[in-house]
């Protein structure tokens, strides 16, 4: 028998139980359609982690000031306070494959203007900061290193600190007013939206950190020191030669590091790597349930095997082959299994579709996990509809006609 | 004229347990194209088995079975397939049709399998040809359940006929049926036969053995009687006689 008779038959077979069909694929459609959904919320994480790494600015390292120990009392991260804007002047000084640096401190404070107040955050940073992460502005200028020299009072802000205090459009050449000192603005950044956690990326004002260590928080040390290196393949030398550096510079050796300097890759990495396991983990969860659909299937079809007996006598006794048989059977379970997961991918897609709706969820339909799921239904129908195929082809045809 | 049957000594014995079962104890006859034969007997006279052997869904235990020349104890099982879809016809006493599918799809069933390939217009021109035969050319679109008991009967005939068989082995064809039908389908028989059709069926109704040409009698696994009818009832002749009777009771107008 032909392949596209054998088709036939199971087709027409699964026809005439149509409602046993379609609850049979039922498991099959669910399974499948948790797979694509749950892989799709992985892969939506993982890519707006990826996309905020990747706003980072490339090739950019971090020198954070790390913990110290004074008396057995260990301060926590950014508690040494020994980062200071002399180290990133070494830094930019001396180590050759560093091509930009920004020393950075933070603190909050309350802005006024136009008599509406905001409480945001205030960026300390240097001129090469917007260049280093590849933040473009939306509207004027970056202040220059003379504006850091002369601890200018000038500012850029974030989209959000325009709408809230600079509600009739015109802001470049304005005044903010930070902790009670006007500071000029001189440009606005383009709008980054919402981080992974949720934190509103447009809400802050970056202002040369020499004025924000002077005139808005009065701090002397740096919290940390963005630095961009020459590219992809100097930045782990120049990891290297900060480290030594700064080891020189205050006098300390491996262990009693009060800074820690990191890769952009290494935290991309380790936001990743999390994000991989959550939805290997997602994954994993619907597979249980694609491989309980197939248990469903195989189930379904050793009930149609043993109801269907006397049919498998006639077909013997009229002249099919156990192979036939089996094929035949091999084939309903496949087409139910592949019906269920091209249903289940559509319901997969929408479902992740609907989610991102509803909830604003990143969701990113993968095509491997749905060609992964396409595939695998499609190996489930084969492998639960094996055995009992398989049993169908051994019956002995007697036995099966005087099957009751 | 050549045996379409040939059987030498044919022994089946089952085992079913610690006791062996000899169902079949020596069986040898011959059956000529165009005969129409009757196998009686009780029940465990080994009719049933031989007409097994006969349908080569089974094997004689010893013994020779050549069906038009090929001896079949030397096939394997699908090569015993392959000759029932060629060279035999069944029919069922409970007719064995698929339910839920056409009669036309019923009588196309033989025609997916076996070494032939039909295309689907052949399947379909050739299906129709045989419900044309047993004249229910117009219910071809009908489900079983739409069919009466006879009509069913029919179907499965067609479906039997389909791929021209060399014998045509029907197994209590009429036990489900009521006495008027029986001897309509016995009709559907007399008049394949008449065309040439070999026949064999299984019967404990000595009245339908008299439609036959052959009635051959088992008791405990042997033959004890292998007469030709002579006084052969003809189907017609009988349905006109029930019409007549029928319309004397004032059963029908």
């Amino acid at each position: 028998m032909r392949l596209a008779s054998t088709l036939t038959v199971s087709f027409r077979a699964l026809r005439r139980n149509a409602m046993r069909s379609l609850l049979t694929a039922l498991g099959i459609i669910i399974g499948v359609g948790a797979v694509i959904a749950m892989v799709s919320i992985g892969n939506g994480a993982k890519s707006m982690v990826e996309a905020q790494i990747a706003a980072l600015g490339e090739n950019v390292l971090l020198v954070f000031s790390g913990s110290f120990n004074q008396g057995g009392a260990r301060s926590g991260a950014f508690g040494a306070g020994t980062l200071t804007p002399d180290d990133a002047d070494a830094i930019r000084r001396e180590v050759m494959t560093v091509i930009a640096v920004s020393p950075e401190v933070r603190t909050n404070a309350q802005v006024l203007a136009n008599g509406l107040n905001w409480s945001t955050q205030i960026l300390g940073e240097g001129a090469d900061y917007l260049a280093i992460r590849g933040w473009p502005l939306a509207d004027g200028a970056m202040f220059s290193d003379a504006d850091i020299r002369s601890v200018a009072k000038v500012c850029v802000i974030g989209q959000t600190i325009a709408t809230q205090v600079f509600p009739d459009g015109s802001v470049i050449g304005q005044t903010l007013r930070i902790k009670s000192q006007p500071f000029k603005v001189v440009g606005i950044l383009a709008a980054k939206g919402l981080s992974v956690q949720g934190a509103d990326q447009d809400d802050l004002v970056i202002v040369p950190y020499t004025s924000a260590m002077r005139r808005v928080s009065k701090q002397t040390m740096l919290r940390s020191i963005t630095i961009q290196a020459s590219s992809a393949d100097t930045m782990s030398l120049a990891q290297n030669d900060i480290i030594a550096l700064l080891r020189q510079r205050h006098r300390t050796s491996e262990g009693t590091d009060d800074f820690t300097v990191r890769s952009q890759v290494e935290i991309a990495q380790a936001a990743t790597a999390t994000s991989n396991t959550m939805t290997l983990l997602l994954g994993a969860i619907a597979g249980v349930s694609l491989i309980v659909g197939g248990i469903g299937i195989m189930n379904i079809m050793l009930v149609s095997v043993t109801e269907r007996t006397r049919e498998i006598g006639i077909r013997l006794a009229v002249g099919a082959h156990g192979r036939e048989i089996q094929l035949q059977f091999l084939m309903e379970s496949i087409v139910l299994s592949v019906f269920g997961g091209t249903i289940g991918i559509l319901l997969g897609i929408g479902v992740s579709e609907l989610l991102s709706r509803i909830n604003s969820w990143p969701t990113l339909v993968s095509t491997t996990a749905v060609a992964v799921a396409f595939v695998f239904s499609a190996a489930v129908g084969m492998v639960f509809g094996y055995y009992p195929a398989r049993k169908a082809s051994l019956l002995d045809p007697i036995e099966a006609l005087r099957y009751e | 004229m050549a045996a379409v049957v040939q059987l030498e000594d044919i022994h089946k014995t089952y085992d079913s347990g610690e006791v062996q079962v000899h169902a079949v104890r020596g069986v040898t006859l011959d059956l000529h194209k165009g005969e129409f034969m009757a196998i009686m007997g009780a029940s465990g006279s080994g009719k049933s088995t031989l007409m097994n052997t006969l349908g080569c869904l089974d094997r004689p235990t010893r013994g020779r079975y050549l069906l038009d020349g090929v001896d079949i104890s030397q096939l394997d099982r699908n090569e015993l397939a392959d000759l029932r879809n060629e060279k035999l016809g069944f029919v069922f006493q409970g007719f064995n049709l698929l339910s839920r599918t056409t009669a036309r799809e019923n009588v196309e069933l033989p025609m997916l399998y076996g070494g032939r390939h039909f295309s689907v217009s052949e399947m379909h021109e050739r299906a129709m040809k045989c419900l044309e035969i047993v004249g229910l050319a117009n219910r071809a679109d009908h489900f079983p359940s739409q069919l009466s008991g006879g009509q069913q009967q029919r179907v499965a005939i067609a479906r039997a006929l389909v791929n021209q068989p060399q014998v045509l082995l029907a197994d209590e064809p009429t036990g489900n049926l009521d006495s008027k039908t029986s001897v309509e389908v016995m009709g559907v028989f007399q008049k394949l036969n008449d065309e040439g059709i070999t026949i064999v069926m299984v019967t404990h109704e000595l009245d339908i053995a008299h439609f036959c040409r052959r009635n051959l009698i088992m008791r405990d696994g042997r033959v004890v009687s292998d007469l030709q009818v002579t006084d052969r009832l003809i189907a017609e002749q009988e349905m006109a006689k029930l019409r007549e009777a029928e319309s004397a009771a004032k059963l029908t107008a």
